[in-house]
């Protein structure tokens, strides 16, 4: 109830301001383009020059952590499509503040130490305004005191606990993927109360993992439930069936998330191993993410239930923003490449990059951004944020934000696999992942 | 015990089921690396990329053929061959122009490790790709289920090991690869074309590394990076088993994929590695011939 | 002869540390930094090139050292809530502690075998800081930052983090340990070291006990590279399993090679070289190891003795 209150004054509150006229006027626009491509672009084309007269033409750098090679390649290859297509379509509708966009990509090898030296270099070399996109917890890690040190914000992508803990900086921003915490005190009523109460957790041996094992955990004995097993797996690991061996028998519910190049066969020697005759399932979409449900072997997974933060099939979320999405990114109605129906997306996980952009667009036009000395007023702005509208510039939907915590909350959605598909059985509300907070950035001198 | 049995029997049966397959595959990578050792005398850090080349041209005739039985047959035959002429190639324009010395090639080799590793990056691309299984069936024991596919691994590595083995006892190359492991000044004086030899024995290595690659990459993947460990394992292995014994290699090949199922399933797989790598340093140090190397000239 | 040598090299290495000292006030924030980072790098090369170059070891485990002295320096900060120069006396002790633990096992071989030996060391050790991952905080690292207190020189209070502390600790760092070197090289030990990678043999038909002096340069030269890897921690912040990684036991290895084994400027020099080198294609392109692997066969074929070793034999005779 509250929420829906929140929303109505934000709503009320932009109306009156520029920012709120140009996201309907790239609401409208987006609508007629998804429509009629070249007539959209010819509408649009008036906007974007008045735009540009009110700023200047040095573009806006952001400079985006790239995972092209290590453990996070195809995580990386992704969020690097969705950050392009959010990029081209910034540009297209006026830029940021009228100013262009220009994305700066350096691969950070999936390491935290490599991390840090992006960052370094993205600000000192490439002097640019933001540095963003990261998505492995360790290499956030890594990076995000460097980030604090050289006083840059860094908007991050990434699920993980680690910002709304305090662990890290008031530089730090994760403003439009929800952390594992909220993921899972959402979905976790659903979970121990439909498949069972004895659990099994399944987690890769680091930062991502263990936020999956204590909130996990936290939550099944909440509801009831009772943690058997606790099974880490390193993320390098390329052979899973011993440690299938580990699960207790009184298991009822097997609770699955893996990363990293092995997740097919992690799921595939799953299947070899209990066959069809398996406990409940219950995954992390992250464990099939650019997987393709129907390769050999996976078949047992039918019946089982996945978490997914954005439904990887189109009919799952049909929404005005969410088709214009995938349409821009270039996915087709079953989360694969518009190109090669082979190249599964990480459906769950990129519209946070596409979301981010625009989250940062909208700070920066309401905090009249110029150059790196405005840091602090952009930073007091974004934690003066509370409410993200659903559209086109957030199409996962709608989305809470705390300033306090630098992270936001939103939506969630349980899949069922049915004939090799995912099927939505279940959303959440916003309100079913909230919790308090621990921590208060704005407390932290800039 | 017989309650302990009771408890832990089928755990004990996975991890003896699973070291085994471990075993035989690995014997296979190793007794390239050993192989070569004997012969040559020098320790070859690029091996692993030789297998990861033989998973990536796998995933290529797979891809080409869109058929797994036939892409995998296309890759058992190509994949050695594609393999063992970049190790002769390699050993014509690198290790030769060192002259064999054994410090240079490990510098050498680690070179082209990184050579082999970033042209795979450089054209096959980051991501693990799957490759579907030529066979594909799952055997149900009672109390878990196993992959079928990983038995016949292991049976045809089996094969391959048995072939390697008669190569070397009966056929006139093997001959000559062994009068070169004794004595390569004596085998040059009775008319051995030792270097053509030292390039037959390094493809040698490198085709066997290669078909354990096509082997594994219906269960594993392929990406570029999966070179590293089969590398360190099978150094284990060979220095465990005796630096260039045939019968050592295969014989250590069990001992440490076995140990490792059992360690892996019972405590924990990184503890299995460590012991691993811990043994043979102290093998190293204090039995340098390995624990069944024969005493060598 | 010899004192014209000792002034030349003099001149160099006191004109190689003041212009680096003076490079601080005109280099841009970014090669500011990056400097700084070559400099703590060399110090390791240089560690590691008292092994290679004065006794002919060759390592593949030198990540266990730069990790050893960063870990504990790090988990000493983190859990005994040592201050930052403790931090560091007690990687010192620790570096020198695990230095004679592997000296006494490794050393009982050389060759091919050292290098496996010393490889596999190196893994156990990497491998073991993942398995106690609940005390070293496994692939995740940590960052140390809020665990420093400040330094305060002259009644002013430092961050380690800051660009200036950064650049003199390192360039201190390189100092001492040039000094160090120079110092045991012109010394009568130096010219056993030198005897022994000559001829050991013959050194020890000489009488000297060729162990002895061996176990000398590996502790000196593990000592050495862990005191590297704990002021890359403090400076850095971020302590984590890559720098015990296989491939940071080859990087000092390339490094020494391409500058000059047995050379005294050469790790410096060859630390320079790759990092910008890797610096610069990695902007290009996403395989940029490419180019260590053909740095690696190119030197070991046509110049195995690294450029300052060939400058020396072509030019120079009297460049340490």
């Amino acid at each position: 109830m509250e929420i829906a209150m929140e929303n109505k004054e934000e709503g009320k509150d932009t109306n009156n301001s520029e920012i709120s006229i140009t996201r309907r006027s790239v609401l409208g626009a987006g609508a007629v383009i998804a429509g009629a491509g070249v007539l959209g672009s010819k509408l649009i084309d008036p906007i974007a020059k008045t735009a540009h007269a009110a700023g200047s033409d040095n573009p806006i750098k952001i400079g985006f952590q790239a995972h092209r090679t290590g453990i996070g390649t195809v995580y990386g290859k992704w969020y690097e499509r969705t950050t392009n297509a959010a990029a081209k379509y910034i540009n297209k509708i006026g830029g940021i503040a009228g100013r262009p966009v220009e994305i700066i990509t350096e691969d950070d090898g999936t390491d935290p130490k490599r991390g840090a030296d992006v960052v370094e270099k993205m600000a000192t070399q490439h002097k640019v305004d933001f540095v963003y996109g990261t998505l492995f917890s360790h290499v956030v890690m890594g990076s995000a005191p460097r980030a604090g040190e050289l006083k840059i914000p860094y908007f991050v992508v990434s699920e993980g606990y680690h910002v709304a803990s305090g662990k890290l900086n008031r530089y730090v921003f994760q403003p439009c993927i929800t952390d594992v915490r909220s993921q899972i005190t959402a979905v976790s009523n659903w979970i121990f109360g439909n498949l069972g109460k004895n659990v099994t957790i399944i987690y890769p041996d680091y930062a991502f993992g263990y936020d999956h094992r204590d909130y996990a955990s936290a939550a099944a004995e909440k509801s009831g439930g009772k943690i058997v097993a606790k099974i880490p797996i390193p993320m390098t690991e390329k052979s899973f069936t011993r440690y299938f061996a580990k699960i207790p028998k009184n298991t009822d519910v097997i609770y699955h998330v893996m990363v990293g190049p092995g997740v097919l066969t992690f799921v595939r020697e799953m299947g070899e191993f209990f066959g069809s005759n398996h406990p409940q399932l219950f995954g992390f979409i992250d464990s099939l993410e650019g997987v393709n449900i129907s390769s050999p072997g996976l078949g047992f997974l039918d019946g089982s239930y996945f978490w997914e933060a954005m439904p990887r099939y189109a009919d799952g979320y049909d929404t005005g923003g969410a088709r214009f999405y995938r349409n821009a990114v270039g996915v087709n109605a079953s989360g694969a490449s518009k190109s090669d129906a082979k190249d599964v997306s990480t459906y769950s996980h990129m519209f946070g990059c596409w979301e981010t952009l625009f989250a940062i667009k909208e700070a920066v036009e309401k905090s009249g951004y110029r150059s790196k000395k405005d840091y602090g007023d952009l930073i007091e702005t974004f934690e003066g944020i509370n409410f993200f509208n659903e559209g086109i510039a957030h199409p996962q939907g709608p989305k809470i934000f705390s300033g306090k915590t630098h992270q936001c909350f939103g939506q969630q959605f349980i899949s069922k696999v049915q004939n090799g598909k995912l099927n939505v059985v279940h959303k959440t509300t916003i309100a079913d992942g909230i919790y308090e907070p621990e921590t208060d950035y704005t407390k932290q001198s800039l | 015990m017989l309650n302990w049995l009771n408890d832990n029997g089928p755990l004990l049966f996975l991890a003896l089921l699973d070291g085994t397959v471990t075993a035989f595959v690995l014997a296979l990578i190793a007794l390239g690396l050993s192989l070569v050792f004997g012969v040559m005398r020098i320790v070859n850090v690029a091996h692993g990329e030789l297998f990861m080349l033989g998973a990536v041209i796998s995933w290529f005739a797979f891809d080409f053929t869109s058929d797994p039985l036939l892409g995998f047959f296309v890759a058992l035959i190509f994949a050695p061959l594609i393999v063992g002429s970049i190790s002769i190639f390699s050993e014509r324009i690198v290790l030769r122009k060192i002259n064999y010395h054994p410090e240079s090639t490990i510098v050498a080799t680690i070179g082209l490790l990184y050579v082999i590793q970033q042209l795979t990056l450089m054209y096959f691309g980051p991501e693990a790709r799957p490759v579907d299984a030529p066979f594909y069936f799952r055997i149900q024991f009672p109390w878990f289920g196993y992959s079928g596919y990983k038995l016949i691994v292991a049976g045809m590595s089996a094969i391959f090991l048995l072939g390697v083995w008669f190569l070397m006892k009966l056929s006139k190359l093997g001959l000559y690869m062994r009068a070169t492991q004794q004595d390569i000044e004596i085998a040059k004086t009775f008319g051995v074309a030792t270097d053509k030899i030292y390039a037959s024995v390094f493809a040698l290595g490198g085709g066997l590394a290669a078909i354990a690659g096509v082997l594994i990459v219906p269960i594993r993947q392929a990406d570029y990076l999966m070179g590293l460990d089969p590398l360190l394992l099978s150094f284990i292995v060979v220095i465990i088993g005796g630096l260039g014994s045939i019968r050592g290699t295969i014989v250590a090949a069990f001992i440490i994929g076995i140990s490792d199922g059992i360690i892996s399933v019972f405590y924990e797989p990184t503890l299995a590695k460590m012991l691993a790598t811990s043994l043979v340093a102290m093998v190293l140090v204090f039995k340098p011939t390995g624990l069944f190397g024969e005493v060598q000239a | 002869m010899r004192k014209k040598s000792l002034f030349y090299s003099l001149m160099l290495h006191g004109g190689i540390l003041i212009i680096l000292f003076l490079l601080q006030f005109i280099l841009p924030a970014y090669h500011h930094s990056s400097v700084s980072k070559i400099m703590i790098l060399a110090s390791y090369a240089i560690g590691y090139n008292f092994l290679l170059g004065y006794t002919g070891l060759m390592s593949l485990g030198h990540a266990m050292f730069f990790s050893a002295g960063m870990y504990s320096m790090g988990l000493g900060i983190y859990y005994l809530d040592l201050s930052p120069m403790n931090g560091l006396i007690f990687s010192f002790l620790f570096s020198i502690l695990v230095s004679m633990i592997f000296g006494s096992f490794a050393l009982r071989t050389s060759g091919v075998s050292f290098l496996i030996v010393t490889l596999m060391f190196g893994q156990t050790f990497y491998l073991s800081i993942l398995y106690f991952s609940e005390f070293t905080f496994g692939h995740d690292g940590f960052s140390l930052g809020k665990y420093l207190e400040p330094l305060f020189i002259f009644g002013k209070e430092y961050l380690f983090s800051d660009p200036g502390i950064r650049y003199n600790f390192a360039l201190l760092l390189l100092l001492i340990y040039v000094l160090i070197t120079t110092f045991i090289m012109l010394s009568p030990l130096g010219r056993i070291l030198i005897a022994i990678r000559e001829n050991e043999s013959r050194t020890q038909l000489l009488g000297y006990n060729v162990f002895y002096y061996k176990f000398f340069a590996l502790v000196v030269s593990g000592t050495f590279s862990g005191v590297a890897g704990a002021m890359h921690g403090l400076l850095f912040s971020y302590i984590g399993t890559t720098f015990a990684e296989i491939h940071h036991s080859i990087s000092p290895l390339l490094w020494t090679l391409l500058g000059g084994v047995g050379t005294l400027m050469g790790p410096l020099l060859g630390t320079g070289i790759m990092y910008y080198l890797i610096d610069f294609i990695s902007e290009i392109t996403k395989n940029y190891l490419l180019i260590v692997g053909l740095v690696l066969i190119l030197m070991i074929i046509w110049f195995p003795m690294g450029i300052m070793g060939t400058v020396r034999k072509k030019w120079f005779k009297w460049l340490p």
